[in-house]
């Protein structure tokens, strides 16, 4: 697959293209330039370290919505290759921009639910770029009951820029739905990991976020509006996304050190895009651990735990 | 202004004392959030209207019925038996997790809000009486920076419920407010969380609670705490829903049907139970408890503050 780079990235863009040039002229050529591909590979690498030990919370934005970033199904088809799609509300529809079924991690049954966006135009706009509408979180319910039921782990992955702000949308409850999922997962007798893989929008990233662990890759994000919407309201334009970006703390690492949540996943140099099986494995690793200190829980205790947690989010003063 | 001598509190003209003492040492409390003047123009008919009949009529203009925006405290007034109301929670006031600043410090927004409604934060919550029945009522402020919720107004929700269920007492919750208070991030956004896991230990106890969504109710309040009663009620003409008519505007680049998220539009939608004019909450809301808690048919006695 061809490398997207994004802005800030064009020193090393640069670099991969000459090295691509190298490469084809290679061959044909009399001077041995296998130590030059190396010599510029090594400096690439080094380049992209630089570059990524530096990035503010615009550019880490900016990675969380990468086209190449990998969603939800690339990583279920590495952690989870049985993981079965079931679809629809039973109400209304089924929306594609939200995606669930059970399937196996580490030989145990779990409930994956997760926001999916699309790789192309078409599947895009398929997918409704991640934004589901209240039929998605109604199904996201259902499974959520259904793992309950059946006492499944429930895994959900969370990747959107926010639920759809649309008149359908609005029509069939928006509101209702995200509130229901949010009301219902306080207290599913079942335990709940919840994972930001790339933008967690608001109360549409929410809707499937109630958990008893909250855990953000590297370079993901999670706000309570997207930067571009704070700037267009608090600094009347959008232009000024990237110290809205700052001022609101949306990356993994702030959001740790606010314990909002409980553990940052390291990416491969570069993003998970330019790894994904190693991201893979290292959500998968964090996920097994992170069940098996969950499930010697017994489900009161599971409970009472989760319910000290979101009634501990806040700062205020008292006197 | 003609009429500012008569005025009993007019935030306009505070002399330099008041200005220059911190709004935290400020006992004083305006009891009024509407602005006072003999005379009030109605925003939707544009009727000139005498205030104090406006007051009586609980600021349902005599003319064409608009419902005209109120403070927390007047609706509390208004909603609960005279006298009977005891502020909870009240001692909660915000901070500035992460010093966030936009055109204006997040800190400055608060001591402004704070100066122009006589609040701490943007909920109020008390217990009273309706028609002589012990509840729990929560209020939001939208003067207060948009009735925005952020840490104070989710704890103090969330501590309401808790109130309420300890003590089997429904609760009732007034909402008008723009959504999630940006300047607190996620902290923000995680009060969707807290509010409605305290309201789903709420319905464990199988204790009433009754959403009452007034003008206006959108983004974070609305997917949270507002849309989650078990029954929800709106008043006449309410803007309600989860996106903004702008936004939704720039998302589906049409103009948006008349009518479109408001109340009446949502009752059709099936998302709330009914609509009630606010002259009649009293009543439609008491009833309603009574069975749902088994009780007997409320007294006919106590009437609102105002009237009285």
């Amino acid at each position: 697959m061809e490398q997207k780079f994004l802005d800030f990235e064009q020193p090393i863009a640069e670099l991969e293209a000459k090295i691509d040039e190298l490469r084809f002229v290679g061959d044909d050529s009399e001077v041995n330039i296998n130590d030059e591909i190396e010599r510029l590979k090594t400096k690439s690498k080094s380049l992209t370290r630089s570059i990524f030990a530096d990035l503010d919370p615009w550019q880490i934005a900016q990675l969380a919505r990468h086209p190449s970033r990998p969603y939800a199904l690339d990583y279920l088809k590495i952690i989870s290759p049985d993981f079965q799609e079931l679809h629809g509300d039973r109400m209304y529809a089924d929306d594609p921009a939200l995606i669930g079924g059970p399937g196996r991690l580490d030989g145990r049954p779990v409930m994956f639910i997760g926001h999916q966006k699309g790789r192309d135009t078409k599947e895009r706009v398929h997918r409704n770029y991640g934004m589901p509408k209240p039929e998605g979180y109604r199904k996201a319910l259902r499974l959520m009951a259904m793992a309950e039921k059946f006492r499944l782990p429930v895994i959900t992955l969370i990747d959107t820029p926010g639920a759809y702000p649309g008149v359908g949308a609005e029509e069939r409850g928006q509101s209702e739905a995200i509130a229901r999922n949010l009301f219902r997962m306080a207290q599913l007798n079942t335990p709940i990991i919840s994972v930001v893989i790339g933008e967690g929008g608001s109360g549409g990233a929410l809707a499937i976020g109630v958990a008893d662990r909250v855990v953000m890759l590297q370079y993901s994000v999670y706000s309570v509006i997207s930067p571009e919407g704070c700037a267009s309201i608090l600094w009347k334009s959008a232009e000024h996304a990237a110290e809205a970006a700052e001022a609101m703390g949306i990356t993994a690492p702030r959001l740790r050190e606010l314990s909002l949540v409980d553990e940052v996943l390291p990416e491969p140099l570069g993003g998970a895009h330019r790894d994904l099986d190693a991201m893979a494995q290292t959500l998968q690793n964090a996920l097994i651990t992170h069940l098996r200190e969950l499930e010697v829980l017994d489900p009161p205790e599971l409970l009472r735990r989760r319910s000290e947690r979101l009634a501990g989010f806040g700062r205020f003063k008292e006197n | 202004m003609i009429h500012g001598a008569l005025a009993v509190y007019d935030a306009s003209r505070m002399n330099w004392f008041d200005k220059i003492m911190p709004s935290r040492i400020k006992t004083e409390r305006r009891s009024r959030s509407v602005p006072e003047g003999l005379w009030q123009k109605c925003t939707q008919c544009g009727a000139q209207l005498y205030r104090s009949e406006v007051e009586r009529n609980q600021f349902v203009c005599p003319k064409c019925s608009h419902h005209i925006r109120i403070g927390a405290r007047e609706r509390l007034e208004l909603f609960l038996d005279p006298d009977s109301g005891r502020e909870v929670a009240d001692k909660l006031s915000p901070t500035d997790p992460l010093k966030f600043k936009d055109s204006k410090r997040y800190r400055d927004r608060i001591t402004q809000a704070q100066r122009d409604t006589g609040e701490s934060d943007a909920l109020i919550a008390m217990t009273g009486l309706l028609k002589g029945q012990p509840v729990m009522v929560t209020a939001f402020e939208f003067r207060y920076m948009g009735g925005s919720m952020g840490s104070v107004v989710g704890e103090k929700f969330a501590r309401a419920a808790g109130f309420s269920r300890d003590n089997q007492m429904p609760l009732i919750s007034f909402s008008a407010s723009g959504g999630a208070r940006m300047q607190e991030a996620l902290f923000s956004l995680m009060q969707m969380a807290k509010t409605s896991a305290a309201l789903a230990s709420l319905a464990d106890a199988r204790v009433p609670y009754v959403s009452v969504l007034t003008d206006p109710t959108t983004g974070g309040v609305s997917a949270s705490l507002a849309m989650l009663g078990d029954v929800n009620v709106a008043e006449p003409n309410a803007l309600i829903g989860f996106a903004g008519p702008r936004v939704i505007e720039q998302t589906v680049r049409e103009t948006l049907p008349e009518g479109f998220q408001r109340s009446e539009f949502l009752l059709e939608h099936g998302a709330i139970d009914m609509i009630v004019d606010r002259r009649e909450l009293r009543d439609e809301i008491a009833q309603l408890l009574a069975k749902l808690m088994k009780k007997p048919e409320p007294a006919e006695s106590a009437a609102p503050a105002a009237a009285t």
